[in-house]
C-alpha cells in the first residue's frame, strides 16, 4: 500500500514535468514563428486596462446616463419612450459598427473622404495593436471604444425631437445617420481623412460628436416642428433628480470619452482628465451665476446643464490644454451656452431638450478655444494654438466647425426628410397628447 | 346653521385648526385644492423657459357652526391664517339648512 502510493506520487509528478516541458517547447517554437520585429508595436497592459474600463465608462454614459438625464427632463408621459431611444440606438449603432460602420470610419482610407470596407465584420481587427490608432492596445480594444463614442452621438440628438418622434422613424434615422454622417464625419478628423490631415485638432470629438449631434438637432428641431402644446402647456421636466443622476453618470463616464481617447494610461490621459473635471465644474458655476443674475434664483437644472456643457465644450480641447486653460473653457462654454438656450426661446423653434445650446454650441466654443489655447507643451503630439504662437491654428478649427456643422446639418435634414416619406417621422397628434410610453410602448413609468 | 368656508396658504392650516378648536369648534373637513385670485399664479423657469402656474395649491378648511358662532370662527381664521402678503385666501359664508348626525339620526344645531 505504502510502497504503491509513494510510486504513485513519484510518477504523477514526473509526468507532469514531461507534459509542462513538451507544452514549453511546443509553444516557444510556435511563438518564434509568430514573433514580431523588433520594432512593432508591443500591448502595454496598463494602457490596454485604461482604454477598457473608459470603454465602459463611455458605456455608462449612454446608458444609463444620457437615458436619466434625458428621461427626467420630458414630461412623465414620455419618460420611457425617451430613455429607449438612448438604449435602442446603443444596440443598433453597436451592430452597425462591427458589420461596417468601424471601417467606414477608421479603415483604410479612400481619398480622405471615407474608409474603405476591408475591415467589415471587424476582418484582421484583432489583438494586434495598429499603431495608428494606438501603439500599445489590441487593434478591438479601440475599435470598442470608437463603437461607444459612436452610439452616444445619435443617442444625443434624442434629446431634439423627444416626445413626438414616432419610434420605427427613430430606429431608421439612428442608423442611416450613423452610416452616412458619423462614420465619414469619424473618418475626416480621425480616420486619416481630409480634415485631420488639415491639421485640425479635435481630441475626442469637439466636432466628431458635439457639432455634429447638435447640427442634427437643429435640422431634427426644424423638420419635426414643434410640440403640440408647446408656449401654451406646462411641459417642465418632469423629475429633475433623475436628471441629476444622469448628470452624475455623464461627468463620471466623461472621464473615460476624453481620458480614454489619450489611447493608453499615459501623462496626455491624465491632462485630459484633469480638464474635464475643471472645465465641468467651472461651467457649472458659470451657469448658476449667469442664470442667478439673469432670472433670480440658481437652479439645479441649471447647474446640471452647465457642468454637460462645460463637458461638451472641452471634448475638443481635452489633452490639449493645461487646466488654467480648462478654466477658460469652462467659463466660455457655460456662460454661452446658457445664453444659447435662452436665445432659443426667442427664436421659436422647439428643440426640447437643448441639443443645438449645449452640444452645437459647447463644441463650436470648444473646436474654436482649442485653436486658441492648445499647446505643445501639454501634448508633443498635438499642436500650438494662437497664443502658443501659432496663428493659422484658429483659422483651421474655424473650418472644422463650418465643415462638420454644414455637412451633419444639411446630411441629417435630407435623412429626414427621406424617413418622413417612407414611414413618417411623427407620432399623431392624439398618440402625442396620450404620450410616446403608452401610444408607441404600450406600457408606463409610473402606475 | 352656517357653512363656513375658508381658502388658506397649507402651511398656515396647523395654526388655523388650533384656533378653531380654541374657540370651541369641534370638528372640520379639509381638502387640498387648487386655484387663484388677483394673485395669479406664480412662474416657474426651466433653462430658460418660462412656465406660468395659474393653479396655485391651496387648502380648503369647511366648518358648520352655529349662527351666533360664525363672527368668530371668521376672526379666528383671518388671525391665525394671515401673512400680509399676498395669496392669503378667502372666507366665505353661506346657509346651511339641515344637519344629521348619522350616528344617532339626531338633526339641526344639536348634530353640528
Amino acid at each position: 500500500m505504502t510502497q504503491s502510493k509513494g510510486c504513485r506520487g513519484l510518477v504523477l509528478p514526473t509526468m507532469a514535468w514531461a507534459v509542462a516541458g513538451v507544452l514549453f517547447w511546443a509553444s516557444s517554437a510556435w511563438a518564434q514563428g509568430m514573433l514580431p520585429l523588433p520594432d512593432a508595436p508591443k500591448i502595454e497592459s496598463g494602457d490596454t486596462a485604461w482604454v477598457l474600463i473608459s470603454t465602459a465608462l463611455v458605456l455608462a454614459m449612454v446608458v444609463p446616463g444620457l437615458a436619466l438625464f434625458y428621461g427626467g427632463q420630458v414630461r412623465s408621459k414620455n419618460v420611457l419612450g425617451t430613455m429607449m431611444h438612448s438604449i435602442v440606438i446603443l444596440c443598433l449603432v453597436s451592430v452597425i459598427w462591427v458589420l461596417f460602420g468601424y471601417s467606414l470610419a477608421f479603415g483604410p482610407d479612400k481619398g480622405g473622404v471615407v474608409g474603405g470596407l476591408d475591415w467589415a465584420g471587424l476582418s484582421g481587427v484583432g489583438v494586434e495593436p495598429y499603431p495608428k490608432y494606438g501603439a500599445t492596445i489590441p487593434h478591438e480594444a479601440f475599435m470598442l471604444f470608437q463603437l461607444m463614442l459612436a452610439a452616444f452621438t445619435p443617442a444625443l440628438i434624442a434629446g431634439a425631437f423627444a416626445e413626438r418622434i414616432r419610434f420605427s422613424a427613430l430606429l431608421l434615422f439612428a442608423a442611416l445617420w450613423s452610416i452616412f454622417i458619423y462614420s465619414p464625419l469619424a473618418h475626416w478628423v480621425w480616420g486619416g481623412g481630409w480634415l485631420g490631415k488639415m491639421g485640425v485638432l479635435d481630441f475626442a470629438g469637439g466636432s466628431v460628436v458635439h457639432i455634429s449631434s447638435g447640427a442634427a438637432g437643429l435640422a431634427c428641431a426644424l423638420v419635426l416642428g414643434h410640440r403640440c402644446g408647446y408656449r401654451t402647456d406646462y411641459m417642465a421636466p418632469h423629475n429633475l433628480s433623475l436628471t441629476l443622476l444622469g448628470t452624475g453618470l455623464l461627468w463620471l463616464g466623461w472621464f473615460g470619452f476624453n481620458g480614454g481617447s489619450a489611447r493608453g494610461a499615459n501623462a496626455v490621459a491624465i491632462g485630459a482628465v484633469v480638464a474635464t473635471h475643471i472645465a465641468a465644474a467651472t461651467a457649472a458655476l458659470t451657469w448658476m451665476v449667469v442664470e442667478w443674475m439673469h432670472r433670480g434664483k440658481p437652479t439645479l437644472l441649471g447647474l446640471a446643464s452647465g457642468a454637460v456643457a462645460g463637458m461638451a465644450t472641452m471634448t475638443a480641447g481635452a489633452g490639449y490644454v493645461s487646466p488654467m486653460g480648462a478654466i477658460l473653457f469652462g467659463l466660455a462654454g457655460g456662460a454661452l451656452c446658457y445664453s444659447a438656450v435662452v436665445w432659443k426661446g426667442k427664436i421659436g423653434y422647439d428643440d426640447a431638450l437643448d441639443v443645438v445650446g449645449i452640444h452645437a454650441v459647447g463644441g463650436i466654443v470648444g473646436m474654436l478655444a482649442t485653436g486658441l489655447l492648445a499647446s505643445k507643451g501639454v501634448n508633443a503630439a498635438g499642436g500650438d494654438g494662437l497664443f502658443f504662437g501659432n496663428p493659422s491654428q484658429l483659422g483651421t478649427q474655424a473650418q472644422a466647425v463650418f465643415v462638420t456643422g454644414l455637412f451633419s446639418f444639411v446630411g441629417s435634414y435630407l435623412i429626414l426628410k427621406v424617413v418622413d416619406g417612407l414611414i413618417g417621422l411623427r407620432v399623431s397628434p392624439e398618440e402625442e397628447t396620450t404620450g410616446l410610453d403608452l401610444s408607441q410602448h404600450n406600457e408606463r413609468a409610473y402606475s | 346653521m352656517k357653512l363656513v368656508e375658508a381658502i388658506i396658504k397649507p402651511f398656515k392650516l396647523d395654526e388655523v385648526k388650533d384656533a378653531l378648536l380654541e374657540i370651541g369648534v369641534q370638528g372640520m373637513t379639509v381638502t387640498e385644492v387648487k386655484g387663484f385670485g388677483r394673485q395669479k399664479g406664480h412662474k416657474e423657469t426651466y433653462r430658460g423657459t418660462e412656465y406660468t402656474i395659474e393653479f396655485v395649491p391651496k387648502v380648503k378648511i369647511e366648518v358648520a357652526v352655529t349662527d351666533s358662532l360664525v363672527p368668530r370662527v371668521i376672526e379666528a381664521i383671518t388671525r391665525s391664517a394671515k401673512t400680509g402678503s399676498i395669496g392669503d385666501g378667502k372666507i366665505f359664508v353661506r346657509d346651511l339648512s339641515a344637519a344629521v348626525r348619522i350616528r344617532t339620526g339626531e338633526s339641526g344645531e344639536s348634530a353640528l
